[in-house]
């Protein structure tokens, strides 16, 4: 067994609801909208205006600089608005409305790079990029900036996240199980395209058919490794993967890129392989609708852009009285106030908690039990951040690190007094960076 | 769309543990259990009517002043009203007056607590202010102790520890009675095997880590070894330095142990969330000065027991030492 991180959590997974559901191709929904923000970085360039017709895989908006990506029209049709819509964010972006024709009639903008294995870094990565991809795991970080190493950071080792440790998400499993070559040979393009020497795939052992069946696909490869991470959330947060695969620990102001590593999640790894060998671009993704208040919780391969409500509605619909919708998984997601908000790149589930199994959070008075601190996986003094950020106190908050925050939710998991610990964490470092603002601009 | 449904939203995560405060201070009423009912059996139904006095007063003073400071009235609150009410009937005689209870329950509260803003904001333990000022205004009192399985008010006489103090030593008891508490003392401190139940079963539901008290106790044995007086065989006072009896030479270690409020105070005060150190480097800091200063107090000073100022005083340096045991920041070695 590998030494671990120390810290996090051991929340029941609840995989069980979806681990055994193929992923199965969504039912083409009748509109599509793609938000101009689905990534980290500068909003997409609309390209399309009310009216034009559209095809499937049609650039329908430019990258609005280099930490950006192109969108694509995930369905053929009719552009019918580009407009403030709702948004996972929970204000209001722009996005590009497609009426859907149902014809899938194919955009072909792409030409297929088969011979990858010789093809420039270059040429990878233009492709990458032209393609709209962004990391698949959650935090949608445009996936070329990732592999744009600079000349003094040469990169010896590719890191494949495959710990899907959030609670209830299986759509990762699901890939690796159903298209392990595909993701191995997106692997290989990332090896390629940085010129690393090695190909770590770490996988949590709760998962062990994954782990078997990359391990019988990687055996005739040279330098990839498939390792067993042990069992923890936050496994797959890319610090705290890196300390567990490699042994190598790295603050989180620090990008693992300056420790010669990139991380990448094997949903990318798979969209990368589509992008190159197969010149689509990231149009669909894979995802888990799940939770106890869906009729019938599964994996989906889904538009990018379909409406949450139209996938619940695929997945059986509402069970009973939901009490909240949230995008991606219950530790890091985002709880939404309607379900007209659309699926976006970073999206890895949709789940459904029952009104009576709700969490609320209240400002109870610390009893200074120490657990958000002995569970944060980035060591911080959690709790003695929290109070300083409820004082106002925020020259304190900033001295004890609250910007190296992960926000994995391990100190709201187990605080006993209920206090919102991650949530005073995110308020705390807004207002350092807000200060930090201020101070710049006042010289 | 005709009808709205509204849902709840909250920042992440969304899931958490069962657990809250109020059951975690109820395990420690839990674990106090045995000890209580181990009191009735020494000392007889008295024990049992003070620890209700103690706890019903203590109850009202936390509503009361929870309600006049208008703060919310929860299940944490209300159990660690509770906790400190039977803490300190625990360290008081079964002999005091029953409104001595009272006293030690409103002064433990009121100053000891929400003078400072309530839970999780005192400094000092609450039982323990309360003990303190009882004994300072009310030293007879809580100085005159019952020995067990007699009627109240029929027979009195010091505990192991005071016979230790004024070098009584063939008055000592053997330490099978002192570690099943058929001796002189407060009401819940005497058991040393009862108390070590209800701490197992803390332990073993992660409410309490063994930091403080393994520190705590191993500190004041180390001190016991070498500075403590022993039984001699001429009932002598002086100070035999590394020097006991029996083949294993433990000299006054067990009779420190299990004597006075050492165990009592290892796993229930000293354990105290709000008055003790939040990281395991930090805790076992304040349990080494804690059992330091408890094995000073005992041998060097003007007390038999010591256990309570230890702690008290290390409560103040609390703030200090979590200063100086900030966590170590994840990968900190690469921030230069």
């Amino acid at each position: 067994m590998l030494a671990t991180f120390r810290g996090g959590i051991h929340p029941a997974s609840h995989k069980e609801l979806t681990d055994e559901r193929a992923l199965d191709a969504a039912v083409p929904p009748e509109l599509v909208r793609i938000p101009l923000l689905q990534h980290i970085g500068a909003s997409s360039r609309p390209l399309v205006k009310k009216g034009d017709a559209v095809t499937l895989g049609q650039t329908i908006a430019e990258p609005g600089g280099f930490v950006s990506v192109p969108q694509h029209a995930s369905v053929s049709g009719t552009v019918k608005a580009i407009k403030e819509f709702p948004h996972a964010s929970g204000r209001h972006v722009t996005a590009i409305e497609i009426a859907n024709d149902g014809e899938d009639t194919p955009a072909d903008e792409l030409e297929p790079i088969l011979d990858w294995q010789n093809a420039s870094s270059e040429a990878l990565r233009n492709r990458v990029r032209d393609a709209g991809l962004v990391g698949l795991g959650g935090a949608a970080f445009p996936t070329h900036v990732k592999l744009t190493p600079p000349e003094e950071k040469p990169i010896h080792t590719v890191v494949l996240n495959g710990a899907e440790c959030e609670p209830y998400l299986t759509c990762d499993y699901r890939l690796m199980l159903e298209a392990p070559d595909a993701i191995l040979v997106g692997a290989q393009i990332i090896h390629r395209c940085v010129g690393a020497r090695r190909i770590v795939i770490g996988i949590e052992d709760n998962k062990p058919r994954a782990i078997e069946i990359m391990r019988a696909k990687a055996a005739g490869l040279d330098d990839v490794e498939v390792v067993r991470l042990p069992t923890k959330y936050p496994q797959g947060s890319e610090l705290q993967l890196m300390k567990t695969a490699l042994g190598v620990e790295l603050p989180k102001s620090k990008l693992p890129m300056e420790a010669g590593v990139v991380v990448q999640n094997v949903g990318t790894a798979l969209a990368i392989y589509e992008a190159v060998v197969a010149a689509r671009p990231l149009v669909e993704r894979a995802l888990t609708i799940t939770g106890a208040a869906v009729g019938s919780p599964c994996n989906l391969r889904v538009r990018i852009g379909t409406l949450c409500g139209d996938l619940i509605e695929q997945a059986g619909g509402m069970n009973g009285a939901t009490g909240r919708v949230i995008l991606g998984g219950p530790m890091t997601g985002v709880a939404l106030d309607t379900t007209d908000v659309p699926v976006m790149k970073g999206t890895s589930g949709i789940m459904l908690i029952p009104r009576s199994a709700l969490v609320d959070y209240e400002l109870n008075p610390c009893i200074r039990c120490s657990r958000c601190e002995a569970h944060c996986p980035a060591r911080l003094a959690t709790a003695r951040i929290g109070l300083a950020v409820e004082l106002d106190r925020i020259e304190i908050a900033e001295r004890l690190h609250v910007l190296e925050c992960i926000e994995c939710g391990c100190c709201s998991y187990v605080c006993p007094a209920r206090r919102p610990m991650t949530q005073l964490m995110r308020v705390g470092k807004s207002k350092v960076l807000r200060e930090r603002a201020r101070r710049r601009a006042h010289g | 769309m005709a009808e709205r449904t509204l849902f709840s939203v909250s920042s992440s995560p969304h899931i958490r543990v069962r657990e809250g405060a109020d059951r975690v201070m109820r395990d420690v009423i839990i674990a106090l259990i045995p000890a209580l009912v181990g009191s009735y059996f020494w000392f007889g139904i008295r024990a049992i009517m003070l620890t209700s006095i103690s706890c019903i007063a203590a109850l009202a003073t936390e509503i009361a002043l929870l309600l006049w400071r208008g703060r919310k009235v929860d299940g944490a609150a209300v159990n660690s009203a509770l906790i400190t009410g039977v803490l300190l009937t625990f360290c008081v005689s079964p002999r005091v007056p029953w409104w001595l209870v009272i006293v030690g329950a409103v002064v433990g509260l009121g100053v000891g607590k929400h003078v400072f803003g309530g839970l999780g904001y005192n400094i000092f333990n609450p039982a323990l202010v309360g003990r303190a000022f009882l004994m300072s205004a009310y030293p007879v009192a809580m100085t005159t102790w019952q020995i067990p399985h007699q009627a109240v008010d029929a027979v009195s006489g010091p505990t192991p520890l005071a016979h230790m103090k004024i070098a009584a030593y063939k008055h000592v008891p053997d330490l099978w009675h002192l570690a099943l508490g058929d001796v002189g003392g407060c009401i819940g401190e005497t058991s040393a095997i009862l108390l070590l139940v209800g701490a197992a079963y803390l332990l073993v539901r992660k409410v309490i880590t063994w930091h403080v008290p393994v520190t705590f106790l191993a500190s004041l044995a180390i001190f016991a070894w070498v500075f403590g007086r022993t039984r001699n065989d001429a009932g002598g006072t002086v100070i035999r330095l590394f020097e006991g009896v029996g083949p294993l030479n433990l000299g006054a270690i067990p009779i420190h142990l299990l004597a006075g409020g050492a165990i009592l105070g290892a796993f229930y005060m000293a354990t105290d969330y709000v008055t003790s150190p939040m990281s395991p480097r930090g805790m076992i800091i304040f349990g080494v000065g804690c059992g330091l200063l408890t094995g000073v107090i005992r041998i060097f000073g003007g007390y038999p027991e010591g256990v309570s100022y230890a702690i008290l005083l290390m409560n103040m340096t609390v703030p200090l030492i979590d200063r100086a045991t900030m966590p170590r920041l994840f990968g900190a070695r690469a921030l230069r």
